[in-house]
């Protein structure tokens, strides 16, 4: 069953995928492979650390093992450009997986369409129930999410529960399989405008490896998402890598980049980035974070906020309680609370199993009231949409 | 590794672009010379009846010419003018200015993205003259411009770097050539902006109106090179990072 | 005619090229719009000029 569908590449597109221009991946992909982490050294690190502005040289310094001794001094700047630009402002959302079905098979997710878990979809009326509890609750920043099959969630029935969303949350968000871009205006059209997509390593050979069957294994299909989202009319992005699949540092340097270079040719778009570290699933003991232990992933995090100032950072509810009230100060703007990874699960028993086990369960006041403990300010949303 | 300043396809050793305005034509070689200038600015005037001493033969060999549209008011002058230059016969080179504000003599950033996005598409290698604006800078890329000239200063002015912060955000953002333009006054200054990653320096003013001309010149050659090898080499530590004593941030983490 | 906005008498009907030539303009060094279009240096010799003409003959000059 573990067995590669090599009935396509997983380079190529296959049809009914819209081509982008591979400008930005191939400039990231070749970045990738050259970065040598190794040859920087304390000197580098420092230099990063004195400019006001940290460019590509600074974030390639500031995420090699050179900078893990002054990773007190990485908080400490990073404290400094969030302040300057987010002030103490702590956005408060939650997830809301409506279906889990899914038609890859990621070797390290949850949800892969080999796992022997309860799937199950909601129905509008189930939605509604669901988005309804949440919005209780004060949230008024809520993000869809669903496993990644377009024949059991269509296009169609996500952009109708982002219908639903946006009569009950000011800001709506997309965690589904990647668009093409007149799909992402549907989405936009029906009231989403943020879209995430993991590009999960962007070690091509490994993601090969990773992602044995399904239209996930397309890279360069999913590495374009972004930026058909944004010409899809999407007002902000988010990045991530799996920190943990591959060579932690490489991926945190190629989403950085990547999220960079898609600033650099939108200018308008915002950006925000997800540091998300493997969590252990059901039924497969051997996934597990490897090297990227707290203090790495903190590091990651603060090379994130030196490097991009403006750029939203989300903290994970994989991480424990401690941490994520730790980093809110320091460089995360946006946190999950009152979350459920299981399909629905606001309201009585989750319909589906969950995609992950997570670390910190608290419910959106506890998370509220742990936010202003440490000095910060909860946010329910800070946005108008036009 | 040779460190050359590419314009439109066409390299180039020296970072210095000399404008030609305001010296005696006799001088013009001279500073050419001092300064290591490769490229140079002329402007377009009407050409007086019979055969008066012309600066293109004071050029000395070698040197690419940038003509300016000096004059015009509006996108649609910039163009005619420029179009005459280039049958004037010197290649393909223009730097556009328009400037409809005769007090303070600032750019029109709108109506020379105008000007380049024509231009460019008729094969002229483009260079706008514009005041620092990062928005305007991106027009001007998209719209095919090879370098961006922006101001340090009101031109002739001698000030400086002025918009200091506003040039260092186009050498962060824009990926053509930036060319520090107007307002440089002195060699210091010129090194500044160098430092700053700034890829070349135009002066004119500064040079033209020193006590010694030739000698400016070559005190410019100097700092411009010093700059781009100080911008080359990594700027040391200058700063103290540690500013404010605080308690450790990362005592909370786990392994 | 009109020459770079002054008016000018043409004697008698000449090409382009002689025109220029017989003010003393270095034909490589200037460049020529007629009634608003410019005219190619090699097409200096076929252009015949009138009296309804506007003309700009410009050049370089020093200048940033």
């Amino acid at each position: 069953m573990l067995k590669v569908d090599r009935s396509f590449s997983h380079m190529e597109y296959v049809e009914g995928m819209e081509k982008t221009p591979h400008d930005i991946m191939d400039k990231v992909l070749s970045e990738r492979a050259q970065y040598d982490y190794g040859k920087y050294t304390e000197n580098d690190v420092k230099r990063a650390l004195n400019k006001e502005f940290a460019d590509v040289e600074d974030f390639k310094a500031l995420l090699s093992p050179a900078a893990m001794p002054f990773l007190e001094d990485m908080a400490q700047k990073a404290k400094g450009i969030t302040r300057r630009y987010f002030g103490n402002s702590v956005t408060l959302f939650t997830p809301l997986y409506i279906a889990n079905y899914c038609e890859n098979h990621c070797v390290y997710c949850g949800f892969n369409c080999y796992n022997k878990i309860k799937r199950a979809k909601l129905s509008m009326e189930e939605i509604e129930r669901e988005l309804k509890a949440i919005a209780d609750t004060g949230l008024e920043d809520i993000l869809i999410l669903t496993g990644e099959t377009r024949s059991k969630t269509s296009v169609e029935y996500i952009g109708e529960a982002v219908k639903l969303a946006a009569k009950y949350f000011r800001l709506v968000g997309i965690e589904v399989y990647p668009m093409n871009t007149d799909e992402y205006r549907y989405i936009h059209e029906c009231g989403a405008d943020y879209v995430c997509i993991y590009q999960e390593t962007y070690n091509t050979d490994k993601y090969e490896e990773l992602h044995l069957r399904g239209h996930k294994r397309i890279f360069p299909y999913r590495f374009n998402g972004q930026e058909r989202a944004i010409l899809g009319g999407m007002r902000l992005v988010s990045f991530a890598s799996l920190l943990g699949l591959d060579d932690f540092r490489k991926d945190a340097f190629a989403t950085g980049l990547h999220a960079y270079l898609i600033q650099k040719k939108y200018p308008h778009a915002e950006i925000s980035f997800s540091p998300p570290r493997l969590r252990p699933i059901i039924n497969d003991t051997s996934v597990n974070p490897n090297d990227v232990h707290e203090p790495q992933l903190l590091q990651v995090m603060t090379a994130y906020r030196i490097f991009m100032p403006f750029a939203g950072i989300t903290i994970s509810t994989r991480e424990r309680a401690g941490f994520r009230d730790n980093v809110i100060g320091i460089c995360a703007t946006k946190m999950s609370a009152g979350v459920s990874t299981g399909v629905g699960g606001h309201i009585g028993e989750e319909k589906g199993d969950e995609q992950f086990d997570i670390s910190d369960p608290r419910s959106v006041t506890e998370v509220h009231n742990a936010i202003e403990a440490h000095g910060g300010q909860p946010v329910y949303n800070d946005y108008v949409r036009v | 590794m040779e460190d050359k300043l590419v314009i439109g396809g066409h390299s180039f050793n020296s970072r210095f672009i000399l404008g030609s305005g305001k010296f005696s034509l006799e001088m013009t070689e001279k500073v050419i010379k001092n300064g290591g200038v490769e490229m140079a600015t002329l402007a377009l005037r009407r050409a007086n009846v019979g055969g008066s001493e012309n600066i293109l033969d004071y050029m000395p060999e070698g040197i690419t010419l940038l003509p300016n549209t000096s004059g015009a008011r509006n996108a649609d002058e910039a163009v005619r003018i420029a179009r005459l230059a280039r049958a004037v016969g010197c290649g393909d080179f223009v730097k556009i200015e328009v400037v409809h504000d005769s007090r303070y003599l600032l750019p029109d950033n709108y109506e020379t993205v105008k000007a380049t996005e024509i231009l460019a598409k008729e094969g002229f290698i483009v260079m706008p003259y514009m005041y620092p604006d990062l928005n305007a800078a991106r027009d001007m890329v998209n719209a095919g411009a090879a370098a961006v000239m922006p101001l340090a200063a009101p031109i002739g002015s001698n000030k400086g770097l002025s918009t200091r912060d506003f040039i260092k955000i186009l050498v962060d953002e824009i990926d053509v050539p930036i060319i520090v333009d107007a307002g440089i006054g002195r060699p210091s200054q010129a090194c500044e902006a160098m430092e700053m990653g700034v890829d070349a320096i135009m002066a004119n003013t500064a040079v033209a109106t020193a006590s010694d001309v030739g000698l400016m010149a070559s005190a410019f050659r100097l700092a411009i090179e010093a700059g781009r090898k100080a911008y080359l080499a990594g700027l040391g530590r200058v700063l103290e990072y540690k500013a404010e004593a605080s308690s450790p941030l990362t005592g909370f983490l786990r392994d | 005619m009109l020459l770079n906005g002054e008016r000018v008498r043409l004697d008698k009907e000449q090409s382009l090229y002689d025109f220029l030539r017989g003010l003393d303009y270095n034909i490589d060094r200037i460049a020529v719009e007629l009634n608003y279009e410019i005219i190619p240096r090699e097409k200096f010799r076929e252009v015949v000029l009138t009296e309804a003409d506007v003309m700009e003959v410009v050049t370089f000059m020093g200048g940033g």
